[in-house]
């Protein structure tokens, strides 16, 4: 019955208890809400049959209600509503009660890509993982506008609030992946900021952590005097992309040739990139490592000044895997401009 | 559609509002006379109408297709901004009330015009010119806020979000000013006879309308003016960096808008409770429950704008109580929908097409108003906020439910404002066509907000791609039927059948009087011995007509 | 004095009375707007000064508590100034309406004068509204700036108001000099005193709200 209702409502899959409640709700107040409307319509339409104009003289009689009338007007919404709210506040009420064991993660909106962090690490940008059967609690902020974390799956929804943290929590019980969509408009990427919760079977999620601070220590042990990172892997170019992945670039810049909020990375490297305000200039290593430290400083044509700056936020060696990633992303069957001549200068003449 | 109790006439009648005191621009550029302000309020709107309309057509062009279609992401964030501000402020808001309001209202308590004539016309220039610089603001590139304007977002936008806010804020003095004219009239100049239970329904809802535009505008002008501020100069109250706090304004914001809606409402429950009377040939149900229940939702639609922030972190003792107060609101209007139902019980029903758009409007109501009150039923409210369940509610009552009526006063009362009628026959098959479209329209974005859908998306996922596809399918036809309305509208305002005074033989009290209206109304002050609708065997029109019809030349 | 008068009475009012009332009750409503658009403002500066309390209290104290004083008697004393030419154009005596009138907006201009060395004193200080804010004595934090964007708001709007009424005063009164109104109708007068005496309630929320910590 719910999994016949929820088809025919379009409600996706329920992936907690919670979400199972919430639709058994939505079934009720559904149904009883057409019901109404359905009866008010067909009521209508009976009185047009039953009571049909004959002629433009009609003269019809005074009919005033009696005060059982307006009783029942009144009090069978005003019961029915009340009961709506009876069900509906516990449920609202229980969301802002996460139980004391519950693992925290710490979500930053941001635009426009969700990046959710661990205490005692790991960090992830865009996939938030979570162990089934487990409270979770999510402590949500935003760096810059209103975000609004929000998966449907779970039926669950919180604003992303710069400056605060707001709260939610819940107990997802059904392994598999899920969307996050962002919620409340926040400018350009706004129906770009997706991101996928991923529910995995508490021990999956427990050898994946343990994983993830290893790798993690496993860096921080190998790192030089100054404590930066070493990449441990010895292809750079995988490197980049990985990094690339992880700093969220890939939000931004395609790497197939789609034209998004940035620039695409394919053929770029060496392209003749014609900036804001009319300059040429060539997309050598030292324009794309500028772009990534001060990146309102050379806008490309055609091209919004939305990027933030990686200054601090990378390592060296970090973003010269970058850059030889993005060296690697050529197309060589096309052409990226016209023909070029030779040029000849003018000898001077004395 | 032929009224057997008279003929109909030879010609309009000889002096009326059109051609009296005087013709030609600057006697439309300087009038008092409520019914010219009227019907270029009409005028003015309906182009609002127009080109918010246009801009709808765009987005589901747009959304016809899961990745960009015609447009790039800004384009579209823009066009969706400037729908929801030219549809709200230059439309919904004071189609009814400044158009058919100003020129009716009048009519209907036997006063020769509004308390404030020139007041009146200022309200009118208001309107331009709120218009003119949010126009202005719309072709330099206009803003991609949303017409929320959720603060921080629009304090640090660079897009041209500061004319688009200063034309809000210019528009809603033109609202308080009809409103603050409405109140006075109503209070002061009703002829004699007509005690505030004798009023019709129409005024009761618009007074209670009023009431509404003169205390919640103020606050609304105060919070744009307070983003335009901080956006411009950098100093102001919401940034979070500086210590603002950026729900603060949504709490500004909503304790407008809430009441807002009731405003985009209750002037279409003021033209149904007029049609349902006169296409059933009967007197209203319950007039006391139908009059109060407009004072009542103007009352409790300020205590529950909180229901628009569940998500934003507020206590949820806050959230409980906003919650409940929603729930009240909600039983005003159906007390409405039970009593115009029953007004029909017994009635002598005339299917044309006022009655059309109300059938319609019953179903829209009750469905787009329950899913309302569904919304604030707070854990449900969790999964639907800022998805197209809400655009869908919404849609249900500013367009199922406010259009509706706004057509059905449209046909209703342009035979008394142009002396003419338009082709009933047409005017059905439009109907049919703008009921159908709308029901393909909005009912898949129901669905699409069911499945996640959030609003304001410019790209989607493919599992979303049919509902749109439905969905904007279901717009050209609700295009193409409010196209067909404005064709014999046109039409009929040039070569359409002579009405005569009375067409529908509606015993309204505007009804008494020469189609189009004298410039002065009424050349005695008229006296009223009964109330409006009265359809019974004792009942006469309202008020007396003068002994001798006034000779047609 | 004067001749014969035009009847003030509209074509669409049925006598003077009722003219009379309707004015009223206009600008009754009216007043009520403005008071709302002032609540806004006094809400949110009741927001922030639950959330920063201490420097709200610090910053208050550190207003010219004596010039606030000063601006509330001048101010009230000119709305007695109004009331007392009201309570001459309803004797018929335009010419001294004209005369209070013009002592109201006197103490309006001294009103103003006032506000404009406090606003040069804060100028100077460095306490300006928002990002400009650069005033030290008020310890880190966004407490400051906040205040004063409000101060900066509230007390401007008011100004603008004190502007808009000195004119309305100015109109009427001239008027009134003219002989324009009788002892049987002289409701724009009394409008025009309905004005000012809100502008002056509103101040009198103001001064404790801002000054008195």
């Amino acid at each position: 019955m719910n999994e016949i209702l929820r088809r025919m409502l379009w409600l996706p899959e329920q992936a907690s208890e919670h979400a199972r409640q919430v639709d058994g709700l939505h079934y009720f107040v559904i149904i009883t809400t057409m019901v109404a409307a359905f009866g008010v319509f067909a009521t209508a339409i009976y009185f047009f049959v039953r009571y049909r104009r004959r002629t433009d003289e009609d003269v019809t009689p005074q009919v005033h209600p009696r005060a059982i009338h307006e009783v029942l007007f009144i009090g069978v919404p005003l019961a029915l509503f009340l009961v709506w709210f009876a069900i509906g506040f516990p449920q609202y009420v229980r969301l802002s009660l996460p139980p004391p064991d519950a693992q925290d993660v710490f979500v930053q909106g941001k635009k426009w890509m969700w990046k959710f962090a661990y205490p005692g690490g790991p960090n992830a940008v865009d996939t938030l993982r979570v162990p089934a059967n487990r409270p979770v609690r999510l402590l949500i902020t935003s760096r810059d506008v209103i975000h609004s974390f929000y998966v449907p799956a779970l039926r669950l929804k919180m604003d992303a609030l710069p400056g605060r943290y707001t709260q939610t929590w819940f107990t997802a019980d059904k392994p598999g992946r899920y969307e996050i969509f962002c919620a409340e408009y926040c400018g350009l990427g706004h129906s770009s900021m997706l991101g996928e919760l991923v529910v995995m079977p508490e021990q999956e999620f427990d050898d994946w952590v343990a994983a993830q601070r290893r790798n993690v220590l496993a860096a921080a042990q190998d790192g030089g005097p100054s404590g930066e990172r070493v990449l441990p892997s010895s292809n750079v170019v995988e490197e980049g992309r990985r990094v690339a992945a992880e700093q969220g670039c890939l939000k931004c810049h395609s790497v197939d040739g789609t034209r998004h909020i940035g620039p695409t990375w394919v053929d770029l490297y060496l392209r003749q990139q014609r900036l804001k305000g009319g300059k040429n200039v060539t997309a050598d290593e030292a324009y794309l490592t500028k772009s990534m430290m001060d990146p309102a400083a050379d806008v490309a044509d055609g091209y919004q000044n939305v990027m933030p700056t990686y200054q601090g936020k990378m390592s060296p060696p970090e973003v010269a895997a970058i850059v030889e990633y993005i060296k690697s992303l050529r197309t060589p069957a096309v052409r990226s401009g016209p023909t070029e001549g030779p040029a000849y200068e003018s000898i001077p003449r004395k | 559609m032929n009224p057997s109790h008279a003929s109909e006439p030879a010609a309009l009648p000889a002096r009326h509002y059109l051609n009296a005191p005087a013709t030609g621009f600057m006697s439309w550029a300087n009038t008092r006379d409520h019914k010219r302000v009227g019907v270029m309020f009409l005028v003015g709107t309906t182009i609002s109408f127009a080109i918010g309309g246009f801009f709808a057509l765009l987005i589901r062009l747009e959304l016809l297709t899961p990745g960009p279609t015609v447009m790039d992401a800004m384009t579209y964030n823009r066009i969706f901004t400037l729908h929801g501000v030219v549809m709200i402020f230059l439309f919904m808001i004071p189609a009814i009330p400044s158009g058919f309001g100003n020129f009716v209202l009048p009519l209907m308590i036997g006063a020769k015009d509004v308390a404030f004539p020139k007041i009146n016309l200022l309200s009118f220039y208001l309107y331009l010119v709120g218009a003119a610089i949010a126009i202005y603001g719309m072709i330099n590139g206009g803003t991609d806020t949303g017409w929320t304007f959720y603060t921080p977002y629009s304090t640090t936008t660079a897009t041209k979000v500061v004319p688009v806010l200063l034309g809000a804020f210019v528009l809603g003095f033109s609202s308080i000013l009809t409103g603050l004219n409405f109140i006075v009239t109503t209070h002061t100049m009703r002829a004699p006879g007509i005690g505030w239970n004798r009023m019709p329904l129409f005024v009761w809802s618009i007074y209670a309308t009023s009431v509404i535009q003169i205390l919640a505008t103020p606050v609304l002008g105060m919070s744009l003016l307070l983003v335009a501020i901080e956006n411009a100069f950098g100093w102001g109250i919401f940034d979070p960096a500086r210590g603002g706090d950026p729900v603060l304004f949504q709490h500004f914001f909503w304790f407008y808008s809430h009441p807002a809606v009731y405003i985009m409402i209750l002037p279409a429950m003021a033209v149904i409770s007029e049609v349902v009377c006169a296409f059933s040939r009967k007197n209203i149900f319950g007039y006391k429950a139908v009059a109060y229940s407009s004072l009542g939702i103007a009352f409790v639609g300020f205590f529950t704008w909180g229901h628009h922030l569940f998500t934003s972190g507020q206590s949820a003792v806050d959230a409980g109580i906003f919650g409940v107060l929603s729930m009240f609101v909600g039983i005003f209007t159906a007390i409405k929908v039970f009593n115009w139902t029953a007004t029909m019980y017994k009635g002598s029903i005339s299917f044309k097409t006022p009655f059309a758009y109300f059938v319609g409007f019953l179903f829209f109501l009750v469905f787009g108003g329950m899913t309302g009150v569904a919304l604030a039923t707070l854990s449900l409210d969790v999964h639907w906020h800022d998805t197209y369940f809400v655009v869908a509610h919404f849609h249900f009552i500013m367009v199922g439910a406010t259009l509706m009526a706004f057509l059905a006063a449209l046909h209703y009362w342009l035979p008394k404002i142009t002396g003419r009628m338009y082709s009933e026959g047409w005017g059905l098959v439009a109907a049919v066509m703008v009921v159908l479209g709308f029901n393909f329209t909005f009912i898949p974005q129901f669905l699409l907000g069911n499945e996640g859908m959030p609003r304001r998306y410019f790209s989607y996922p493919e599992k979303f791609w049919a509902l749109n596809v439905a969905s904007t399918a279901g717009a050209s036809v609700l295009g193409f039927g409010l196209f067909i309305v404005l064709v014999y509208m046109l039409v009929a305002l040039r070569w359409g059948p002579l009405a005569g005074s009375n067409p529908w033989n509606s015993r309204g009290f505007e009804w008494a009087t020469q189609s189009p209206p004298a410039p002065e109304n009424f050349e005695t002050t008229p006296v009223y011995t009964g109330g409006p609708h009265e359809y019974d065997e004792d009942a006469v029109q309202q008020p007396a007509l003068p002994a001798a019809e006034p000779k047609h030349v | 004095m004067s001749e014969t008068i035009q009847s003030p009475l509209a074509h669409h009012f049925e006598s003077l009375e009722k003219q009379a009332h309707a004015a009223r009750l206009g600008m009754w409503l009216f007043l009520a707007t403005e008071v709302l658009l002032f609540a806004a403002l006094f809400a949110g500066y009741s927001v922030y000064r639950y959330l920063y309390t201490e420097t709200f209290v610090a910053a208050s104290r550190d207003l010219h508590t004596w010039v606030g004083l000063v601006n509330t008697i001048v101010l009230i004393t000119s709305s007695f100034t109004v009331a007392w030419g009201l309570d001459h154009a309803a004797r018929g005596r335009g010419d001294r309406t004209r005369l209070l009138f013009g002592v109201s907006i006197l103490f309006a201009l001294v009103f103003l004068a006032f506000k404009y060395y406090e606003y040069s004193e804060h100028f100077h200080e460095g306490q300006l509204p928002g990002r400009f804010f650069t005033y030290e004595g008020l310890g880190p934090g966004p407490g400051g700036p906040i205040f004063y964007s409000l101060y900066y708001l509230i007390t401007g709007l008011h100004g603008i108001h004190v502007v808009i009424g000195m004119t309305v005063l100015a109109v009427v009164g001239w008027k009134a000099g003219r002989g324009r109104y009788t002892a049987e109708y002289h409701v724009p007068v009394e409008l025009a005193g309905l004005y000012w005496h809100l502008v002056d309630l509103i101040w009198i929320f103001v001064f404790p709200l801002i000054y008195l910590a």
